[in-house]
């Protein structure tokens, strides 16, 4: 009865480096693409993290950006334009014990996957969700997204949309989600390190990375020179994170909020009843 | 038009009044004193436009042998009160047969249902009522319209028993049964001298075998959990919300998970996501909805994610009729998706089929990595009837999944049978990215025509060799006559079909289950020795009809009777056409 049971040492895994991380496939981004960057970025982080890639998923919508899941070793899911969120969400219900990553674009994100966007804030489940924002739709060659300025000039809208620019970071607030930040693609380890806390963050986290699009915005190569880091502490705080991001230059790098709600229940998956004694409601 | 029905066609009642009047709740208690005594039945609801407060009506059906639609007439309509009740004149028909009864302090019989002249037997309904302390009229109105259509007045009280618990109001009810049973001594005496007693059931009603009292709607949640599904994404829409709303608090029961999504766009592709997690998933929508999903059941196509969606069809197009039936997004179903993309569509054909139907969607998804499209209807779905136990077909979730570690992994491997193993997320060593761009076997993204080409007949090739086995059809009888058709549809034809064989015209029937992909050479043996066939369907532009010139040959051009909703198809209209396209040179 009162036998020793001896527990066997846990066998030590090697560590994971990015490499571990990255796939062979050679990504179709122009020369100079800030998702070059952020690829290692989240190479980098998944390493942080130290979950093999088959516990891994990335999930993406349509555009440059959304290419990133085949980059990686992980289980990709590169589905249909706007819906990254809804089928990460799917995916992480059903399957809590893998780590899920979303990513794509600010017209996949912000335009056509908006309303998305926000019921993933409100509903917090345990995922990240990166938008590598360039201010403009790079796939279909250079119109205008909801974070394009108003007075960009492009074949679809010439002389600029005249319509204001969407601000991701107090939207993703004000919906609930549960960490927000801000990242540049030119500081890979920055980056990484961010997205790294995303992930150990519990809940829905939000990390906005200004990911420069040299073909058709070529004067974000500027935003190397005008981004700075967040002179503030991270805070927990909704409504002085709210009016730091309203204030804003929209360059101020770094975790801007992380909250404390509690994230969407995971499924439980212990069946309490059998599918037989279901069909007890029905017997007359 | 013939009314009166008599045995084994069964007693046709309709109870109507004012929202809040208790009618449906009237309805549902008759239906479940009508299995008590060992009958079978059924319960359409029906009501106006407005969400709480506007005419109602619940539509029974009783009689001997389980039904899965309405008859053509009513023997009993029963008002407690007359409030904008006329407006259900097109779908509670009468005849000089029908007894009509109403409470004269709640104002005349409409004109509408007096001139089919019905025997009008007016009753102060309220005034009884109001004898019983804590009563209500729908209790009166139950023992009245049960009593008449020959339910024993134990049965009745049994049914009210199950019904209240609180011991007061309880008692009032029982009271109230037993008032109305009283009055419909009364009744059927006046009936006697005016015309003759009204139709009832026979004694002796068999009600010795296991049954189940379920709606549509609910048999296909039951089906997809019985099929295996343990994910369900839902947008609430009329007429399949109830599909959902039984599946949240069961999938919880045997260890799944319900989500309520944002819109129909996140719920499609949250179960995409699910299901390529290795989790059988499921939804469910009407036809606004469905219009939504497509371009990612195109994702499900292209990616090879197997998926369910049970659209419980309503009137369209556009927002159309949201509570009525009608079987027109059959051409939605089986077209509309861009690009050449092969999905499964699957159509119950009963209120009992919802479940296997249901059930086989899953099975069938899963094993050929497809979408499946279930193609319900509101008429099924939102109708509450007495069946005979559904067996477990056994048909459950059977996913080709890859080993970990399988050297020279390819996700959309050219295999003979079209189907490729899959990696599940957690599986080592085979990690791949699905993806809805076209894919070389390896999945990666690729423009080349021999990609293209190779991944089409692949995913064409799955779906086209598979052995559906009996499944795809119900046929029967073998006469040179043939009649198809599929869904509710199926439930009127086949009594349209049983009353031209009492009067010597034997028609073979047809109730297609697989309308997704076609089966050529199954519709051939099925059409082995036909001489002409009609197409009968609930829709404005014969849908099925034209989708099988499309794929199937006939003996000689097939004939089609087809009309849209929302009123239901009926034995006597079906039975008419029937003969007169029987009968024709």
């Amino acid at each position: 009865m009162n036998e020793i049971v001896k527990e066997a040492a846990a066998p030590v895994a090697p560590a994971l480096t990015a490499a571990n991380f990255k796939s062979t496939y050679k990504p179709i981004w122009c020369p100079g693409c800030g998702d070059f960057t952020v690829l290692s970025s989240v190479t980098k982080a998944l390493a942080i993290m130290g979950v093999p890639p088959k516990d891994c998923a990335v999930v993406s919508g349509i555009g440059c950006s959304s290419r990133i899941p085949a980059y990686t070793t992980c289980y990709g899911f590169h589905g249909v334009h706007g819906r990254s969120l809804a089928a990460a969400t799917g995916l992480k219900v059903a399957r809590p014990d893998l780590q899920v990553l979303v990513a794509g674009g600010d017209g996949d994100g912000y335009s056509i996957g908006g309303n998305h966007f926000l019921h993933a804030c409100r509903r917090n489940v345990d995922m990240t969700y990166l938008v590598m924002d360039n201010h403009v739709y790079g796939m279909t060659k250079g119109q205008p997204s909801p974070t394009t300025e108003p007075d960009w000039d492009s074949k679809l809208s010439p002389g600029g949309t005249g319509v204001r620019v969407f601000n991701p970071l107090v939207v993703a607030l004000a919906s609930g989600a549960n960490f927000v930040a801000r990242a540049f693609a030119g500081d890979l380890h920055g980056t990484a390190d961010i997205i790294a806390k995303a992930m150990q963050h519990p809940g829905f986290s939000f990390v906005e990375i200004l990911s420069p699009c040299v073909t058709f915005r070529p004067e974000q190569r500027d935003w190397r020179k005008t981004v700075h880091a967040a002179e503030v502490h991270v805070t927990d705080d909704a409504g002085r994170a709210a009016r730091r991001l309203m204030t804003d230059d929209g360059l101020n790098i770094g975790v801007l909020y992380a909250g404390d709600r509690t994230p969407y229940p995971a499924s439980v998956r212990q069946p309490r009843r059998s599918v037989a004694e279901l069909e007890t409601e029905f017997a007359l | 038009m013939q009314t009166t029905t008599i045995a084994p066609t069964g007693v046709s009642i309709a109870l109507a009044g004012s929202g809040g009047s208790g009618v449906m709740t009237a309805g549902t208690v008759l239906l479940a004193a009508a299995a008590k005594a060992g009958a079978y039945g059924l319960m359409v609801r029906t009501s106006g436009p407005q969400i709480r407060g506007g005419e109602a009506a619940a539509l029974v059906r009783l009689g001997p042998q389980a039904m899965s639609s309405l008859d053509d007439g009513f023997d009993l309509l029963l008002a407690i009160d007359w409030q904008n009740v006329n407006r259900f004149a097109d779908e509670i028909v009468l005849g000089p047969r029908s007894v009509l009864i109403g409470d004269p302090d709640e104002g005349e019989a409409p004109e509408v249902f007096k001139a089919t002249g019905a025997r009008y037997v007016p009753l102060s309904l309220k005034k009884m009522a109001k004898e019983i302390p804590g009563s209500w009229i729908n209790m009166l109105a139950l023992g009245l319209s049960g009593t008449l259509a020959g339910l024993p007045l134990q049965a009745l009280l049994d049914a009210v028993r199950e019904s209240w618990k609180k011991p007061a109001t309880l008692d009032a009810n029982l009271k109230a049964v037993a008032a109305g049973a009283e009055a419909a001594a009364g009744v059927a005496q006046m009936l006697e001298r005016n015309g003759g007693a009204m139709a009832r059931l026979e004694a002796g009603l068999p009600g010795d075998k296991k049954r189940w009292m379920i709606s549509g709607n609910e048999a296909a949640g039951f089906g997809a959990i019985r099929g295996g599904v343990r994910f369900c994404a839902a947008y609430p829409i009329t007429p399949a919300t109830e599909v959902l709303e039984w599946l949240a608090p069961k999938l919880k029961e045997v260890g799944g998970t319900l989500l309520q999504a944002e819109d129909e766009l996140a719920s499609i592709n949250m179960i995409i996501g699910a299901s390529y997690g290795g989790v059988p998933s499921i939804t469910a929508t009407a036809g606004p909805g469905l219009a939504l999903m497509t371009e990612a059941i195109g994702l499900a196509v292209a990616a090879e994610v197997p998926i369910v969606v049970v659209d419980v069809m309503r009137g369209g197009p556009s927002t159309g009729i949201p509570a009525k039936s009608e079987q027109s997004d059959l051409s939605f179903a089986v077209s509309g998706l861009h690009g050449d993309a092969p999905r499964l569509v699957v159509a119950p054909s009963s209120i009992a089929d919802c479940l296997g139907a249901t059930q086989w969607a899953v099975h069938l998804a899963e094993a050929l990595q497809a979408p499946a499209i279930v193609l319900s209807d509101q008429y099924m779905g939102q109708s509450r009837a007495i069946i005979d136990r559904p067996a477990d077909s056994g048909m459950t979730a059977q996913r080709l999944v890859v080993e970990a570690n399988t050297p020279d992994y390819k996700r959309y491997r050219n295999t003979a049978s079209g189907v490729s193993p899959m990696a599940i997320p957690g599986t080592e060593g085979v990690s791949y990215t699905a993806d809805g761009l076209e894919h070389s076997e390896a999945g990666i993204p690729s423009s080349q025509s021999k990609d293209h080409v190779l991944q089409l007949d692949k995913r064409q090739r799955k779906l086209a060799l598979h052995d559906y086995g009996p499944y795809w059809a119900d046929i029967e009888g073998d006469a040179d006559a043939v009649v198809i058709t599929f869904g509710s549809a199926s439930s009127p034809v086949r009594e349209a079909i049983a009353r031209a064989k009492a009067i010597g015209v034997d028609l073979r029937l047809i109730v297609l289950r697989l309308l997704a992909p076609a089966q050529p050479t199954q519709m051939a043996a099925a059409l082995k020795g036909a001489r002409r066939v009609i197409v009968v369907e609930q829709n404005h532009g014969a849908q099925l009809y034209r989708y099988l010139r499309a794929w199937y040959d006939f003996p000689a051009p097939p004939a089609s009777y087809h009309r849209p909703g929302p009123l239901p198809l009926r034995p006597a209209e079906l039975l008419t056409a029937l003969l007169e396209w029987r009968n024709a040179k």
